[in-house]
């Protein structure tokens, strides 16, 4: 990954505040873009290319490099705002970069829409309100070849997206989550061999998002490639092979969920120590890193007990609290923006190494 | 991939763009689902006829009126066929069909030949009423004035698509209806234009129902053929059509 242009400010201002880097067991290295040669011969799903997408002084996508190979599922985590969305509508051809290239299966964003093997359900696609359920589906298979004949194709992804029952309903009095199944359905249409999506659950129940999700893993598990974006977390993790955390435009993690969730493993010990020696709490046993913040101290450690331990009986230290990283923390970390990052939490300083040893 | 993946070959684009009569079949029965275009492009114009033509003792007369509201049945007809782009826009069903092989010119396409056929119902409906009440025509004067009125309406089709690639919302018709209106009477579609002042009648000739009002009654008056009707309609079709294109050309660029 190139480093970043725009707000190398911000980054230097939190290294500022005394985070001592010394975390070595979670060096983090990137997925390679291509798995090895086993499938040589199929181009990649999704190929983004030093990706770089500017609005005015917004740099919303800053340098993203991906590939996805066919038959994974890929998580997009990360809060809003992230530049998901954007790299989402530059894989479709929606937007053009200002810099660097997007190849979908091995040609063009625009190729793959035309004859139907990328689909998308997005978070701002309209349905007409006038129409059903059904016909809405209908007119939509009119357009795709792959989608012949019209009826058959009509009834099979009404089925597989779960709303054969309410083909005959008026999509304006179709519920959010409904309307979203209708999404997935039209998606499937052209039977595509890459699906994005788009924060697809959002405004769903917690039912209509178990059932959205059932329907999406049933269809994923004939191999089609699937790309979703999500700030929800446990959506990643409970469907996704391979999790890319995004935050402001940049990938700050791409790995397992298991590997994402090992970013944030040990604790943290906060305690009141005035006048802390930086240098001597990074010596304490199990400690891997400190930040210092007036009075108050940080200490990020492999052996809570240890550190605890320690400076409770070495150490005027008092107030001891103790806290566990969880993937929520780390995902926190990883992606939250500056107010989040620097505030009290103890991932601060886990978002600062991790993303510092990613680069 | 596996025995679920598409054969080699179906992942093909589409011929014609996309255009097909599925698509245009659920575009017509959307219009005529939409109770406000039926009541303005179908029944209003027929009611009209019973308010204002229907009374009249000169039986020219009845049929000059009976045509004028041909016009401008066609005329709301199409414009509300066209300006659906504009609901479509705002419902943001445009960028759902941009994940299709749709091409833009055969969704205009559509949109287009949705509407002409909704003009050409709303020019059917009104003679078979006015046929009904007691106009009679020769069947020369039938096709020829309803031809006129339906193929003149392509002017407004343009109109309404200018429109609804300007103004992005779903209550676009509630906007046109007044400006339909103000046109229709300025076109001599409500009342002949020799009932009004002279230099009224200078600028009314300028508007872009006149033309097509004009010619459309032609067999019936007995009026001579005017060119200057003729350059009304071509030069208003060609400014809606170059002010729809310059649009729709904005809208679809990527950014």
């Amino acid at each position: 990954m190139s480093c970043p242009m725009g707000d190398t400010g911000t980054r230097a201002g939190r290294r500022r505040r005394g985070t001592v880097d010394a975390m070595d067991t979670t060096t983090f290295s990137p997925i390679p873009s291509a798995a090895p040669a086993s499938g040589a011969s199929a181009p990649d799903a999704v190929r983004l290319i030093g990706l770089v997408k500017r609005f005015g002084l917004v740099t919303a996508v800053d340098g993203v490099d991906l590939a996805v190979r066919p038959g994974e599922i890929v998580a997009f985590l990360g809060p809003n705002g992230a530049g998901k969305s954007t790299t989402i509508d530059m894989m479709l051809g929606f937007s053009r970069p200002d810099a660097g290239r997007v190849e979908i299966l091995g040609g063009t964003p625009a190729d793959a829409v035309a004859t139907g093997r990328i689909a998308a359900v997005l978070q701002t696609g309209g349905l007409l309100k006038d129409l059903t359920v059904a016909e809405t589906v209908r007119l939509t298979a009119s357009l795709f070849p792959a989608a012949r004949p019209i009826e058959a194709h009509v009834a099979k992804v009404l089925d597989r997206a779960g709303i054969a029952e309410i083909a005959d309903r008026r999509v304006g009095s179709c519920s959010g989550g409904q309307q979203q199944r209708l999404r997935f359905a039209l998606a499937l249409l052209p039977d595509p061999d890459l699906l994005l999506l788009d924060e697809p659950t959002t405004g769903m129940d917690v039912e209509g998002r178990r059932d959205f999700w059932a329907a999406i893993r049933a269809d994923a598990a004939h191999g089609r490639t699937v790309v979703f974006a999500t700030h929800y977390l446990e959506e990643a993790d409970a469907y996704a092979d391979r999790i890319v955390l995004v935050r402001r435009g940049r990938i700050v993690a791409d790995g397992t969920p298991a590997h994402v969730k090992s970013l944030a493993s040990g604790r943290a010990v906060r305690a009141t120590l005035p006048d802390a020696d930086q240098v001597a709490l990074r010596a304490v046993p199990g400690v891997q890193s400190v930040e210092v913040r007036g009075g108050t101290v940080l200490l990020h450690t492999r052996d809570s007990d240890a550190t605890a331990r320690y400076l409770l009986t070495h150490t005027p230290a008092r107030d001891l609290e103790i806290t566990a990283h969880t993937l929520e923390a780390a995902f926190l970390a990883l992606t939250g923006d500056d107010a989040a990052a620097s505030g009290t939490t103890p991932t601060a300083t886990t978002a600062d190494m991790i993303t510092r040893s990613v680069r | 991939m596996t025995s679920t993946a598409p054969a080699a070959g179906v992942h093909r684009v589409p011929s014609l763009g996309g255009l097909n009569l599925t698509f245009l079949g659920l575009e017509i029965r959307r219009m005529l689902r939409n109770r406000r275009t039926v009541i303005f492009t179908l029944i209003l114009p027929a009611a009209f006829f019973f308010m204002f033509g229907s009374g009249q003792k000169d039986p020219a007369a009845r049929a000059y009126v009976l045509v004028s509201l041909a016009v401008y049945g066609a005329m709301i007809a199409t414009t509300s066929g066209g300006a659906m782009v504009s609901i479509e826009r705002a419902q943001g069903w445009s960028r759902q069909l941009r994940l299709t092989p749709l091409r833009p010119v055969a969704y205009v396409t559509i949109k287009v030949v949705t509407a002409m056929i909704l003009g050409l119902t709303a020019v059917v409906v009104e003679f078979a009423v006015g046929a009904a009440a007691g106009v009679h025509l020769t069947a020369r004067e039938w096709v020829y004035c309803g031809l006129v009125a339906w193929l003149g309406a392509m002017v407004f089709a343009a109109f309404g698509l200018f429109a609804g690639y300007l103004l992005p919302s779903e209550n676009v018709m509630q906007v046109l209806g007044p400006v339909l209106a103000i046109l229709a009477f300025a076109g001599g579609l409500f009342v002949p234009l020799q009932f009004l002042d002279p230099a009224v009648q200078t600028v009314a000739r300028l508007t872009p129902a006149y033309g097509v009002g004009e010619i459309a009654r032609l067999p019936l008056t007995n009026d001579a053929f005017s060119w200057s009707a003729v350059v009304n309609i071509a030069v208003w079709l060609a400014l809606f059509v170059v002010g729809a294109a310059y649009l729709f050309r904005r809208d679809t660029r990527r950014q």
